[in-house]
Formats: C-alpha cells, structure tokens, sequence
C-alpha cells in the first residue's frame, strides 16, 4: 500500500525556472513545476498565455530562453524522451494523403532506427488501440474521408502507440462532438491509471470534473494542487480565463452548479 | 502514319527522347508527390526560376549552363530552408523575391555575354528532342537516387512531410531529412529544364499529381499514378509534336492538361449520374 502511494510520487519531468519567449516577446516567465507519475494536470489559461508555448516547451519543439526542462532516468529509456503527443486538429492537413494506419504508425517511429520494420509486437498492439478506439474498421480509409473526432481518435492511437509514460493533449476537444468529447475524458480517466496526463484546456468546466490538479497558464504559472478553484483564487493568480454568462451576470463555470 | 512512327523509333534521338521521358516522368512523380503533398509548390517554383540566375551566369562564364543552374538550384533550396524556418521573413515574399531575383540575374549575365546565346530558348521552354547522352546520364543518376531513397526512407518522409512537428517531439532527424528532400526537388527541377524548360517544369511535377489525386488518396499510389500519368503524357506529347511540328515542351504541357481535364469530365459526370 506505502509503495503504491509512493508510485504517484515519482516525478517525471521538472520544469525549473524557465523563460521562454519568440526573439524579444516573452511568452512565459519563470516558470516552474514538476509532473508527477500519475498526475492528471489541466493547463488553463487565456489565448496568448502561454498554454502551447509552455506544451512546446516540454516538448522540446522551442528552447527556452532561461531555465531547464529536467527530464528523470524513467522518461529517457531507449533514446526518445517517452511523450505521446496530440496537437491541435488544426495543426494537421486534412488533404495529406495519407491513411490512418499510417498515420497510427508514424508513433513508432522514434523506437527503432529509420529504416527497420516494425515488429509483429508492435503491429498488434496498434491494431489492438484502433479496435479500443473504434477506428480499425476504418484503418484503410484516408484521413481527408474522416470527421473530426475520427481525425482526433487516429491521433490519440498515435500518441499511445509508442506506451509513453506521459500524454500531453493540447485542446483535445475543439472540432469534436459532445460524444466523443465525453467518450475521450473517460479514455483518459482510465489512461491516467497508468500513465500522467497533460491537458490544455479552454474549457474548464468540463475537465475540472476530470482533472487531479490544474495549472493556470498567464505568461507565470500558478499550480493549484486540487481540482476545484474558485473564483477567488482565479482572481488571485491573475487567471482572466473565459466567462461565459448564464443569467445576468457574466461568471465563470468552474464545477457543477445551478444556473 | 503507323510507319511514320515506327521508323521514328529507329532514330538514335527519338528513343533518347523516350528514355529522357520515361526518367522525367519517373522523377517527377515521385518528387512532384512529395512536393504537392507538402504544398511547397511555390518554394518550388522559386527555387526553378532562381536556377535561371545559374543559366545566364554559365553564359557568361563560358561553363555548362546546367552545371551554373545546378549551382543556383541547391543553393537556392538551402537558402530557402534555411530562411524560413530562422529569420523573420514573411515566407511567401522572400520566395517571389528570389523568383525574380533569379530571373534578373539570369537577364543581366545573358545581355554582358558577348555575342549571342545558343539554345537560350531551349533552356525557356525545353526541347527534349535534343537530351544529350550525359543528360541522360544526369538523368540517370537523378532517378536511382530518387528511387532508391523513398525505398529506404519512405515512411520517414511521410511521416515528416504529415506532420513535421510531430516527427520532431521523437527526435528523428528532421532538419536532415528536409535539406536532403529539398536538395532531391532542386536536382529534379533542374535536370528536367532540358526536358521541358524553366517556364514549363512545376507542370511536370504538379499535373500528373493532379491527375493522380482525382483517383487516389494514397500517398504511394500517388507516386505510380503520378508516374503513370507522367509517362502517357510525355508519350502523346512527343508524338503530337513530332506530327504538328510544335516545341515539344509545350506539346507534353499540353496532353498533360488535356488529359486532366478528360478524368475530371469523366469524374464529374460519374459523380451527376450517380445522384
């Protein structure tokens, strides 16, 4: 039981002071946090707060200005950092031909030398997510035949298809119907009884019900170690995130209420 | 008329036409997949008539005007790979400056050389009735290359070419893998100039694609449609130039688009019969 409580303790990745910015416009400033084994973080935050940046960041795609991305013996086994990756749906070209087996298996890529086969492990266990992700029916079809979700669905088998031992997710649920919306947090409920989940987010009142903590995102970064954050604390952290009006007064959903 | 071809056939510079057009066709379908799947065709258009700088400056120097285009091509492409991704330069501005940069180059270094410049038209428009043997060599070398490095590397240049940034996050060698494809569209480019002209080339490496991309959404069967397509446009267009006595550059462009546009009639109409 101690050592079970002590898996979550495991930190992956320390982010330590980091400043990151495009040439002289800073985007984020001194930044720090560290991700845990089995976090289920919400990255919230206003456009051009540094939601994606920070993403980016970890992700090695920028190098920040000042600080570090600290990276624990776990997360750098083999010779890839171990994150699987879902960028937003409008990051990809729709009319690229290319089928959605392909686009599954280009995961894989980072495991093996350039030109090697994939093993017969490796097939298996990405037919066996598409069939999780009801979208090996289709495995045959080009991604400019597929809706949105079904686009998100390929992505999402991508990300996993490498068992990385982090999943960052940046606006999962932009383009995507309600039902794979709900079907999607449920996915990453269960994923994140194995593996940590990094999540932006515009839409707080949905994954406050699903997160463990949130981080809010406004060029610094305030940890909030819970998953409910009030009004007031938002204020405080200087988090001016979207306000949506039910009756009169403009106000912000944060967890479930009467409206 | 049948005889009129077959004897065609028996001449030394019809069947280096052939082979000139069965290795363009090749090359072109591969690269011009790579290209229209990506959207860099205008990069590569940029990169074409930058290579005109190289022509006029062979001119001048008295060298092989293709090695001078070679020159200007590569250093093209590495420049613009390179720009785009570091300085802070709207991309599409600095690719029509270069366009014409070239151009100018090209005009200036032609008008110093003293005299007058031979086959200047056949660089324009292409004549590939008169490929020489190192052409074909040229030529040659090109398409093995090409052929064998998407054999090697196929699905990293899909994957790449998809969704780079993706490819990064897994520490695959993008930045090698994009000069060395950059380089291969370059070479492609230039070589072709002999089959079809400057003016003509980005068709060779956009309309089989086209054509292709009406039946397939497939990037490897892209590849042999375009090829396909590539080669049966060529073919006629040798042939109806030899017949009307048309540039057999513009004669190829010609059964190309004419082609394109016969599937797209034949697609549109299948489309309103099946309503």
């Amino acid at each position: 039981m101690m050592l079970q409580n002590l898996s979550y303790m495991v930190p992956l990745i320390d982010i330590r002071h980091l400043t990151v910015g495009y040439d002289e416009n800073i985007i984020l400033t001194d930044v720090s946090m560290t991700i845990h084994a089995r976090d289920f973080i919400g990255v919230i935050g206003p456009n051009g707060g540094g939601k994606t940046t920070l993403l980016k960041t970890i992700l090695g795609l920028l190098k920040p200005l000042k600080g570090e991305v600290i990276f624990h013996e776990c997360m750098t086994e083999g010779n890839h950092h171990q994150i699987g990756y879902l960028p937003q749906i409008n990051n990809i070209d729709r009319k690229f031909p290319i089928s959605v087996s392909e686009v599954v298996n280009s995961g894989l890529m980072s495991r093996k030398s350039i030109i090697k086969r994939y093993t017969k492990k490796e097939m298996e266990f990405a037919g066996e997510l598409m069939n999780q992700m009801g979208i090996y029916e289709i495995r045959n079809k080009a991604i400019g035949e597929l809706s949105g979700g079904q686009i998100q669905r390929a992505l999402l088998c991508r990300a996993l298809v490498n068992q990385p031992k982090l999943l960052v997710l940046d606006e999962p649920n932009t383009y995507v119907d309600n039902r794979f919306e709900k079907e999607l947090y449920e996915k990453l409920r269960k994923l994140n009884e194995e593996i940590a989940i990094l999540l932006v987010s515009h839409d707080l009142g949905t994954i406050s019900t699903y997160v463990k903590s949130i981080a809010c995102v406004n060029h610094s970064l305030h940890y909030h170690p819970g998953n409910k954050i009030t009004p007031e604390q938002m204020e405080a952290y200087e988090c001016p995130i979207q306000i949506i009006t039910h009756g009169k007064i403009p106000h912000t959903v944060l967890h479930q209420h009467e409206a | 008329m049948m005889e009129n071809l077959i004897s065609l056939l028996e001449m030394n510079f019809f069947r280096n036409a052939l082979l000139a057009s069965l290795l363009a066709s090749i090359a072109c379908g591969i690269i011009g997949t790579y290209i229209v799947s990506r959207r860099i065709v205008f990069i590569s258009g940029g990169i074409t008539h930058a290579s005109f700088g190289g022509i006029g400056m062979g001119y001048y120097m008295g060298f092989d005007p293709i090695l001078g285009a070679v020159m200007f091509g590569i250093f093209s492409a590495l420049g613009i790979e390179f720009f785009t991704k570091k300085a802070d330069l709207r991309e599409d501005s600095a690719i029509a400056m270069l366009w014409a940069f070239g151009m100018a180059l090209g005009i200036i270094f032609i008008f110093l050389t003293p005299g007058y410049a031979p086959n200047l038209m056949s660089y324009l428009f292409g004549n590939i009735l008169t490929v020489s043997l190192t052409d074909l060599l040229f030529l040659t070398l090109l398409t093995v290359g090409i052929v064998a490095f998407f054999i090697l590397f196929y699905r990293m240049i899909l994957f790449i070419s998809f969704d780079e940034e993706y490819a990064l996050t897994n520490n695959t060698p993008v930045r090698l893998f994009n000069m060395i494809l950059i380089c291969l569209v370059a070479l492609t480019i230039v070589l072709n100039i002999r089959v079809v002209g400057i003016i003509l080339v980005m068709s060779l490496l956009t309309i089989p694609q086209a054509i292709s991309n009406l039946f397939t959404r497939y990037f490897h069967k892209m590849i042999y449609f375009s090829i396909f397509f590539g080669f049966v446009g060529s073919m006629s267009g040798l042939i109806f130039s030899y017949v009307y006595d048309i540039p057999s550059g513009a004669a190829i462009i010609f059964a190309l688009v004419l082609m394109y546009g016969i599937a797209k009639i034949y697609f549109l109409t299948r489309k309103a019969l099946a309503r």
